[in-house]
């Protein structure tokens, strides 16, 4: 794999605080040079970039490569590792990241995100299977419905977060994040033993391609006979697209914008034929391809959570401020009892939305002070958000820090720069009229 | 990609124009691509005093943080202003978008850094352009 843009001489630094224990059964590994992954980079501040991998990584160290890869590089696609995948982060022919970004705002972009998993659950029990594992009611979920949530350890933090869709009667599908792939499934599979209900790992079975943006219902109509009109967002559907019948159609996203996600088969020629053509369509929107890097931007805008970063299994649901998607009623799920101690004994940290009031950039990792220079929190992802134009971030501080108007600082190479605690999130897409 | 032949550059990326007393500097055109959207630049204040192979600032991508490491070493004359509030003016033109003037502490230090050739020989050899 080339490192194409990330040197040795351009020694990359990345400042960041005490180590935050991530993901479970992780380890370090020391990498020539990087640029900043998507993954958290670890403990002390060094010269070169620490990667910090996921347990799947740590089981299985091949890069992986979704049906597109030759693709993104045809196209001259900035290739980085995500989570032990071979992932474009940018394509500076499209103009980069930031082109990238305000084109899923203002139009439409074009997203590979073969590398998401997807278990399966089907049988007569599978509602009660999918009901043990997510804190989220899938109960509620008509045919056709789709939900966020979360799978939880039994201390009530995080496995991974998940979108949970009711495909048929007793036919559920998770869509989960890459670098959890097989622990995710693993996870299902080891829970679910006692219920009737067959689950399976469709991984490797789908590219998955996301249309996201305001003109991405007008993109997509172009290439199916499915009636985009009349799903709802967090719905799916079925139908032919490029002239591949039966084609999943869900109507999701991790951009915070209105879009699509299709699933179609995985071999290489399908998922290319698929991919131009979609871009093609998309040639009278603006579209353009788009990386992990508008990826990441566009979600942090949102407020939408990144495993091993706001969400992880050291981190609880009410810390992450994720309890509308977690149904209490529910009398039973995996790590509801440890959910309601932790509601009665209060919480030691809570996820804040900050913005830079002066110069600087806050990023994953960063110390977050308190006027007086001690050390309170720290930032769980940051960036320059490219539709805002502001220097945001999102961070765990304790309650008593976490008001709304409140300053707090952000340590930057040592010193402690301004930021302004505010409302979440970010960046909300303006209603339809 | 081309190289002012009037430049030195280092190994790092930057590039330095000097006239025996005082020098110019910035970062080539190769650094900017491989950084992609440029968003924030750190520099030293005028007056301050840089050190040959030390860092004296940083420039931020959206993706990445990068340090900058001085050519050579002297007192800085001069900041480029427009690059707090355009950085990604050096996206546009590397090397025409200085960051400081300095007064040269020792100028037989640049007589040392890479020529245009040998710096496009380099990067030609990193990264494959």
């Amino acid at each position: 794999m080339e490192w194409f843009w990330c040197h040795s001489a351009l020694h990359l630094r990345f400042q960041h605080g005490p180590e935050r224990s991530l993901t479970h059964g992780c380890r370090r590994r020391r990498l020539h040079v990087r640029v900043m992954s998507l993954a958290i980079p670890a403990a002390q501040p060094v010269l070169l970039i620490e990667e910090k991998l996921s347990a799947a990584e740590a089981t299985t160290p091949v890069t992986r490569r979704t049906a597109l890869n030759a693709v993104h590089r045809r196209m001259g696609a900035k290739m980085v590792e995500f989570n032990g995948w071979d992932m474009p982060v940018e394509y500076p022919s499209a103009g980069g990241i930031i082109a990238e970004h305000n084109a899923v705002r203002n139009g439409v972009g074009i997203f590979d995100v073969s590398h998401m998993g997807d278990i399966r659950l089907q049988g007569p029990e599978a509602l009660a299977a999918v009901q043990h594992i997510s804190m989220n009611d899938a109960s509620r979920l008509a045919i056709g419905q789709a939900q966020y949530s979360a799978m939880l350890y039994p201390q009530g933090t995080f496995v991974d977060d998940v979108i949970v869709h009711r495909l048929g009667d007793d036919d559920y599908l998770l869509v989960i994040n890459a670098g959890t792939r097989e622990k995710d499934f693993n996870w299902v599979r080891d829970n679910t033993r006692q219920f009737k209900c067959k689950v399976e790992n469709l991984s490797d079975d789908f590219t998955q391609i996301a249309v996201q943006g305001p003109k991405g219902v007008d993109l997509l109509q172009k290439l199916t006979d499915a009636h985009l009109s009349a799903v709802k967002f967090y719905w799916v559907t079925r139908g032919t697209v490029c002239g591949l019948k039966n084609i999943l159609i869900a109507r999701t996203g991790y951009t915070a914008e209105d879009g699509f996600e299709i699933y179609v088969p995985a071999d290489e020629a399908t998922s290319a034929m698929v991919w131009h053509r979609v871009l093609e369509a998309g040639k009278e929107f603006g579209a353009i391809p788009c990386g992990l890097g508008a990826r990441n931007t566009l979600r942090l805008e949102g407020k939408l959570p990144l495993y091993g970063h706001e969400i992880s299994d050291t981190i609880n649901v009410w810390e992450a401020g994720l309890d509308r998607f977690c149904k209490m009623e529910k009398p039973e799920f995996i790590g509801r009892a440890a959910l309601e101690k932790a509601k009665s004994a209060g919480m030691k940290r809570t996820l804040v939305g900050l913005e830079m009031v002066e110069r600087g950039i806050a990023r994953d990792g960063y110390k977050v002070l308190d006027d007086n220079g001690r050390e309170i929190g720290y930032v769980t992802s940051g960036s320059y958000a490219p539709f805002l134009k502001k220097n945001i971030a999102l961070a765990y501080v304790p309650p008593e820090f976490g008001d709304i108007g409140s300053t707090v600082k952000v340590e930057i190479r040592g010193q402690g720069v301004k930021a302004q605690i505010v409302p979440t999130p970010f960046y909300k897409r303006p209603k339809k009229a | 990609m081309s190289y002012p032949a009037d430049f030195k550059y280092t190994k790092e990326h930057e590039w330095i124009k000097s006239d025996g007393k005082n020098a110019t500097i910035g970062i080539t055109t190769y650094a900017q691509e491989s950084l992609g959207d440029i968003v924030f630049v750190d520099l030293p204040k005028p007056g301050s005093e840089i050190n040959a192979g030390k860092t004296f600032g940083s420039v931020e991508s959206v993706k990445a943080v990068s340090d900058l490491y001085a050519p050579a070493s002297g007192t800085v004359t001069e900041v480029n202003g427009e690059l707090a509030t355009a950085p990604e003016k050096i996206n546009k033109d590397a090397h025409g978008s200085w960051m400081i003037k300095l007064t040269l502490k020792n100028p037989g230090e640049v007589n040392g850094l890479l020529s245009a050739t040998d710096y496009e020989k380099f990067v030609a050899e990193e990264g494959g352009h």
